[in-house]
């Protein structure tokens, strides 16, 4: 079946013209009419994508079918970051990442479910469903690029786009089993991307392996007018950080020795050793403990997102404020009290002096290792229905990737675990200095090549 | 100075010392006209569009994903500003979002400055005083609101043309002691953001809003102490209106405290009708705007050469050139007051002052002469041909004292109720006598000389 070709190889066989892009499409669409029901993934289709990809043939990406969380802003298809709030709403204009994407070629499959705007890890807040993990469907894909990271799983696409706040890119790759890279805050325009939690928000390639990852990251990076956080600094080629030794880099370890790590420590140990092989200096590294990040982060990205949706007031886009759900309006009341006279400074501008003391201990941190690397999520993907009842779910979940978020460091997801009897994954969350996600590349293929976890790996 | 206490005329006062003075301060917000507006690439013209909306883009009509990227001229002219107006300017400085709840306003936040402005202390001379500015910020305007009519059924709409258009707003100390020098201080103000050509002020369209902050203290109390409640008088659209809403608030609030009540803390609108302040909303609640920083916009750093250069950028400014011309061109001030009102017709001054300098002709007459109306400039002329017409205004036919004399004479004769006038007193008449003395002579002869063939005649 042509669906589960990685991006790369897709590339390959249809420049050597042993496969045709209508072929991979026409194996696509069967797997999304087979599953996408059941999985619920998608929350619209592009109907359009064959005669798009059609046009899109001599271009970089071949007009390969990509799936794009849907709080990318599309002209095509509606948007609606899985709120009802704005169910039907068709964008006037086109986000940055997604007009880089077609630029090069890709065409946009479908928009995938998340979390309600963003705000999860387990895409089961969505207004429209929740999603399921195609890897063992009684559990959860993570979130909130749940979608997403499902999407690719299933061989639903070839490759996928999501966006990270804090975990929601690397917490679904890992739960799913699949590669997801969070560029470094600033490197991904955020134009067009319905805002989440504007200081932190990344979007990112989800995608079948390392390779893809990086290929996928080298057409959609780089600096963006249209979004003043973005770096002007140029982008490096990923591609040339594949098959690259990692013999002599430090590599610092991370947050194994938590409390609720233990059931998973003993994985992550040999995982670890993998790298030593290679020749890599492994060694534990002492971090500012996570749960202090979990403080800042959600009193900042409460403030954040109690300002960014303050615009869906009722009087456009057709729906009225009371859609909100409650974990939207939770976090709006959240962050309307910690910005409010008399509460700011004990709360965000306390959160931000706490975060700054986090960009300190992880510049520290990378003044002795290359990277530093730690369990992605302190679990495998959670069974359906656990985040409900839990308003800390996403939190306690994304602890670990959280420190790496509020400091803006890239970071990237690798499967290193597989469980026979669940068919879940855990993953290898490898984070590096800012702007070096070539660091992130070069660690992460070295380990997957070395290693048998990812499930694409075989493909001939 | 106008210190003079405020009484209020046939009312019965509680105690003796119920006089008061005026605690003001204002706040003046002006349009910028750079091209485009603050955070978009539309255009910056909402007074000239042809139709509602047509100058939007996804950024300042808040969709869904837009960001704000900050106009780097609009942030330029507010340091030109600040320093014009002697501000002390913040090397490091940042904008953060405002958030109230309106129509017009569709991200539910503004887009402007909180405790790092980027001018601050400054200063303003008045004729009354000097006027402390305690800063000087960059906001984002908001959409317009029309309520309309429409197939009989009535309707709010919204043009967004104005929405993020770069707007200042400038703020003083509470250092205005009457309404006069409000009034005053607004111009020069206005004054000096047209020189800098970074405002057009259009005043009846929005383009410059004045906000007075009105109390009043015991005229006995220490210089600093600030009166405990604060009226503010917003959304004036005119100098005049200012001054009279000052005034009326300086009657209804005295008469509030002689009866032993402290006026209410509020927000007044003023109605021009009736030429009243009316309430429009109760400021006793303090406004919580949850300001923060806005994280889509990175903080601006700037340089002490940076600020240099736009120093070095500044104009002459009006009270600059007004000294100037009377150390060089003998210009009385009373003239050069008030034709280094606009820049455009000061600039075009400057250049046929020095060219009569040059030719060594009087300049302070030619002053007086544009001041009074006597010579007119049309558009488009030379400065070569302005002072031709200038030379020939002022050369005089030599008369004969004699023909004068019998002319003047059979003047007075004519008009004995004028004579009458002149004799009681009203001296404007020798203006009609010289008039008509012209006039007769069918010549044009030098004021001054007939002037001294009258005046012995009325004796």
């Amino acid at each position: 079946m042509l669906n589960t070709l990685t991006l790369k190889q897709a590339l390959d066989k249809v420049s050597k013209r042993e496969v045709s892009v209508s072929e991979i499409y026409r194996d696509v669409r069967s797997a999304v009419t087979k599953d996408n029901e059941t999985l619920h993934i998608y929350l619209s289709q592009n109907d359009q994508a064959e005669q798009q990809a059609e046009q899109s043939a001599d271009l970089p990406l071949k007009g390969l079918p990509i799936a794009v969380k849907d709080n990318f802003l599309t002209k095509g298809l509606p948007t609606t970051a899985s709120s009802t709030v704005l169910e039907g709403f068709l964008s006037p204009y086109e986000s940055t990442v997604t007009t880089r994407l077609q630029q090069a070629g890709g065409v946009i499959l479908g928009k995938t479910n998340l979390d309600a705007w963003a705000h999860g890890s387990s895409t089961e807040t969505s207004q429209f469903g929740r999603t399921l993990n195609p890897r063992n469907t009684a559990h959860l894909p993570g979130g909130s690029s749940g979608g997403s990271a499902a999407a690719v799983a299933a061989d639903l696409c070839l490759a996928a786009i999501g966006s990270e706040t804090a975990g929601s890119i690397r917490q679904p790759a890992a739960w799913c089993g699949l590669v997801g890279l969070k560029p470094t805050y600033g490197r991904m325009s955020r134009y067009g991307v319905i805002a989440m939690a504007s200081s932190t928000d990344s979007p990112g390639p989800m995608t079948k392996t390392v390779e893809d990852a990086a290929l996928l990251f080298n057409h959609l990076a780089g600096h963006d007018p249209y979004d003043g956080t973005t770096s002007p600094q140029s982008v490096p080629d990923l591609t040339t950080s594949l098959n690259q030794s990692i013999k002599g880099m430090r590599i610092g370890v991370i947050y194994l020795d938590l409390p609720g790590l233990e059931s998973i420590k003993r994985i992550y140990e040999k995982e670890l050793q993998v790298l030593e092989q290679l020749g890599a200096h492994v060694e534990y590294a002492q971090a500012m403990d996570p749960q202090y990040a979990i403080s800042v982060y959600t009193v900042v990205q409460r403030a954040e997102v109690s300002s960014n949706l303050a615009r869906y007031d009722g009087i456009r886009y057709g729906h009225d404020r009371s859609l909100f759900g409650d974990e939207a309006k939770r976090r709006i009341m959240l962050g309307t009290y910690t910005l409010s006279k008399g509460y700011a400074d004990q709360y965000y501008n306390q959160a931000q002096k706490v975060r700054t003391l986090f960009m300190q201990d992880y510049q520290k941190l990378f003044e002795s290792y290359d990277v530093i690397v730690s369990p992605t999520s302190p679990s495998f993907a959670k069974k359906i229905g656990a985040s409900e009842g839990g308003v800390m779910f996403g939190e306690l979940e994304d602890m670990l990737i959280e420190p790496s978020s509020i400091v803006g460091t890239p970071g990237i997801n690798v499967p290193c675990y597989h469980d026979t009897a669940t068919n879940l994954f855990l993953g290898l969350n490898i984070m590096a200095p800012m702007w070096r996600e070539d660091l992130c590349i070069k660690v992460g293929h070295a380990y997957e090549q070395a290693t048998n976890w990812n499930t694409w790996n075989h493909h001939a | 100075m106008n210190k003079q206490p405020i009484g209020i005329p046939g009312i019965t006062m509680h105690n003796t010392d119920s006089t008061y003075r005026l605690v003001c301060g204002l706040e003046i917000h002006a349009e910028l006209k750079t091209k485009s507006k603050m955070f978009c690439g539309c255009k910056n013209d909402p007074f000239h569009a042809r139709q509602p909306n047509m100058y939007t883009c996804p950024v300042c009509l808040g969709m869904p994903g837009a960001l704000p990227v900050a106009n780097k001229a609009a942030i330029e002219w507010t340091i030109k500003l600040g320093l014009a107006l002697n501000c002390q300017i913040n090397l490091f400085s940042k904008f953060d979002r405002k958030h109230y709840f309106y129509p017009d306003l569709p991200k539910g936040y503004q887009i402007s400055q909180y405790d790092l402005p980027f001018c601050f202390d400054g200063r303003v001379d008045t004729s009354e005083g000097p006027v402390r500015i305690r800063r000087i910020h960059l906001e984002e305007d908001t959409g317009k609101l029309l309520h309309k009519t429409v197939n009989g059924e009535k309707v709010s709409l919204i043009d967004f043309n104005r929405s993020s258009v770069p707007l200042v707003e400038i703020v003083t100390e509470p250092d205005i002691k009457s309404a006069s020098q409000a009034k005053e201080y607004a111009k020069k103000i206005r004054q000096i953001l047209r020189y800098l050509e970074i405002a057009d002020c259009d005043m009846e369209q929005g383009g410059m809003r004045l906000e007075a902050n009105i109390s009043l203290i015991q005229e006995q109390a220490p210089a600093d102490t600030l009166p405990d409640y604060k009226v503010e008088v917003k959304n004036i659209n005119s100098f005049r209106f200012m001054e009279q809403a000052i005034h009326f608030e300086i009657q209804r609030q005295a008469l509030e405290l002689m009866a032993g009540r402290t006026p209410k803390q509020e927000t007044r609108g003023w109605d021009s009708t009736h030429n009243t302040t009316f309430p429009q909303r109760s400021k006793e609640d303090a406004e919580d705007y949850r300001y923060f920083p806005d994280p889509d916009l990175p903080p601006i750093r700037f340089s002490q050469q940076q600020i240099s250069t736009l120093q070095a950028q500044l104009p002459e400014l009006p009270e600059a050139l007004f000294i100037r011309w009377e150390k060089e061109y003998l210009v009385e001030p009373r003239y050069a007051s008030m034709l280094v009102e606009d820049k455009v017709s000061a600039d075009k001054y400057e250049g046929i002052f020095s060219q009569l300098k040059q030719q060594q002709l009087d300049t302070n007459k030619l002053a007086s002469m544009i001041v009074n109306g006597k010579l007119k400039i049309k558009e488009g002329e030379s400065n070569t041909q302005i002072i031709a017409s200038y030379t020939a205004a002022t050369q005089t036919d030599q008369v004969d004292e004699t023909e004068v004399t019998t002319i003047v004479q059979q003047i007075l004769e004519e008009n004995p109720d004028a004579v009458a006038r002149y004799k009681a007193g009203k001296r404007e008449v020798m203006g009609f006598f010289v008039g008509q003395t012209m006039r007769k002579l069918g010549k044009k002869v030098d004021v001054s000389q007939i002037t001294a063939i009258i005046a012995p005649l009325l004796k």
